[in-house]
């Protein structure tokens, strides 16, 4: 049984492996990957019902990354436990790769989905929903979304959609890091108040600080929060968690770290 | 061809468990029965296509074959990047059945024509696209579309009248030959088929014995029945319900400009590259954009006339 500090650990190693990553490719979104490593670390190494040898297996709960630019974070974390060789996370988003930038299904095991474009992964996770309640199956299905994702009309058309169906199968969390493409998403457009939104169309909602190990393990852990409702969790994030210099700024949507960056970063890293 | 579609699809849905039909809130009168006899199988989704293609792709990713339905604008056009990253990237077992094909909406207007929804289709990785001729076409492009694993657009039309007595054999990318001729050949896709076949006979009174081929498969595309028929006929027609632009038009002259038939005389008709300008029935639509049986037959006989006057001429200089 891990302890939180395993998973702290684990969280750490995932940061070393995903500012190589973007060092190596130059590609951008790093703050975006940071923002969700303890939601992913507490999804795959606590909560969900997975087999890492056996990626398909019937039974599975289902990740999707419905925020697909952070496919780096997702990456590190399935060859951390073990459904990919780590070398394999040397090929990210360079000439020749196995790994796109943006979540692509089947290039690796345990890659469900390919994501990159925003709005679409609740849908699908609807649609898997759906199939899990008829077949009676218990697995779960799990959509990480962003804030600015929130934007996107096609989200609302499945909020509808899944509270009408009382799919507490499934399981949309928003990483709440309060910046979007081009400036704070309350400048942008104002999602607030984001709980009562997702209330108002019938969802159970629950917040939470995206970075705490031991909150984010309870919450998971009390799904379904109410029966016949869909489940929905605002994890409050910072983008760029974990890197003094990129946190809670816009800039690190696109920069990827040089050299410098590179060595200030693993060190900041080691001494915690 | 709606009902043969629901027909079958019913039919199908009682073997295969793994079949569900998904619509956007249309398919009043029509699939009142499905939704009967099969509950749990049926979702009419709403008002959301981007919402339903998604549920389709999802519903497919947990091994069933989703049938998603609508009016073709809203069906492909509306969410269309859904149907190229849900269904075509990921290459998952949606079956996409659009229902009014050209001007079958005819007077509701241009938001409900489908006019360019071949030549999107067919542009998209792993899809197949298939337009049936008529119900007895539609019911096999259901059974094969249900028989292959992978995204398929099924586009229908408003033809209710069988064109076959007898059931063809009908394979998914595989034209049928519906009539022998020696002369010229017409391949038509969707239920232009009708038209092209009265054209044939008329102009089998003009002594042009025409050979037609009802090509529901525009992509992949038969190629081989296309050359054949470029070798052993003089001519080459291409007959569709849909702008001239990217459609079966596009497709069979792609295979014969890469091909070695470089004396074949060619011509496409469809909807000259707009969106109809006159009130109409889709009989009427038809007439003015040049897909009546007269137009068709007045341009097969111009085209094939003039060019063979201009080489007989240069014949006799010769």
């Amino acid at each position: 049984m891990l302890k939180i500090k395993d998973y702290k650990r684990i969280a750490r190693d995932a940061r070393k492996k995903i500012v190589i990553m973007h060092s190596r490719s130059n590609n951008s979104h790093i703050g975006s990957a940071f923002s969700i490593v303890e939601i992913l670390v507490s999804l795959y190494f606590c909560i969900m019902r997975i087999k890492p040898d056996d990626p398909c297996w019937e039974g599975r709960d289902r990740f999707i990354l419905s925020k697909g630019h952070a496919a780096s974070a997702l990456y590190a974390v399935l060859a951390l436990k073990g459904f990919f060789p780590e070398n394999i996370l040397d090929t990210y988003a360079i000439d020749g790769g196995k790994l796109f930038g943006h979540m692509t299904k089947d290039v690796v095991p345990g890659a469900e989905t390919s994501t990159g474009s925003l709005g679409h992964g609740l849908s699908i996770g609807a649609g898997m929903a759906i199939a899990g309640k008829y077949d009676k199956r218990k697995f779960r299905v799990f959509v990480l979304m962003s804030d600015g994702e929130c934007d996107e009309g096609a989200i609302w058309e499945t909020a509808l959609f899944a509270s009408h169906h009382k799919l507490d199968n499934l399981v949309a969390i928003i990483d709440y890091n309060k910046l979007q493409a081009f400036g704070r998403t309350n400048e942008v457009v104002n999602l607030e108040p984001l709980a009562k939104k997702w209330e108002a169309f019938g969802w159970a909602v629950r917040e939470v600080d995206g970075h705490s190990f031991p909150r984010l393990i309870r919450i998971f852990s009390s799904i379904p929060f109410q029966r016949y409702k869909p489940n929905l969790i605002i994890a409050h994030t910072i983008k760029g968690k974990g890197i003094s210099f990129m946190e809670n700024k816009l800039e690190w949507h696109y920069k990827s770290p040089d050299e410098t960056h590179l060595a200030m970063a693993l060190n900041e890293l080691k001494i915690k | 061809m709606r009902q043969s579609f629901i027909k079958v699809l019913t039919e199908l849905a009682r073997k295969d468990e793994k079949i569900f039909l998904l619509t956007g809130d249309l398919g009043f009168s029509v699939f009142e029965k499905f939704r009967e006899e099969f509950p749990h199988r049926f979702l009419n989704i709403g008002v959301a296509e981007q919402n339903m293609i998604g549920i389709a792709s999802g519903l497919a990713l947990s091994g069933k074959i989703a049938f998603v339905y609508s009016i073709i604008p809203f069906l492909i056009m509306r969410p269309f990047e859904q149907i190229r990253l849900d269904i075509c990237y990921q290459n998952v077992n949606v079956k996409i059945v659009g229902s009014g094909g050209g001007f079958a909406y005819g007077s509701a207007g241009c938001t409900h024509h489908a006019t360019e929804d071949i030549s999107i289709m067919r542009s998209l990785p792993n899809m197949t696209v298939i337009c049936p001729a008529d119900p007895v076409e539609t019911e096999l492009a259901i059974k094969c579309s249900v028989e292959y694993d992978g995204p398929v657009y099924i586009r229908i039309g408003r033809e209710k009248q069988k064109i076959y007595y007898k059931e063809p054999e009908f394979k998914i990318g595989k034209g049928i030959i519906v009539r022998e001729g020696d002369h010229i050949t017409i391949i038509s896709t969707g239920d232009m088929l009708k038209n092209v076949l009265e054209a044939a006979r008329k102009l089998s009174e003009m002594n042009i014995d025409a050979r037609i081929i009802s090509m529901h498969t525009v992509k992949p595309i038969d190629a081989a029945v296309i050359l054949k028929s470029a070798n052993e006929t003089k001519a080459i027609f291409t007959v569709e319900e849909h702008n001239i632009i990217g459609g079966l038009g596009s497709a069979v002259a792609e295979v014969l400009m890469e091909s070695r038939c470089k004396n074949i005389i060619f011509r496409r008709i469809g909807i000259p590259d707009t969106f109809a300008k006159k009130v109409g029935s889709q009989e009427y639509l038809k007439e003015v954009y040049g897909l009546s049986v007269d137009s068709i037959l007045k341009t097969i006989v111009e085209v094939y006339d003039g060019n063979r006057r201009k080489r007989n001429k240069k014949k006799s200089f010769l």
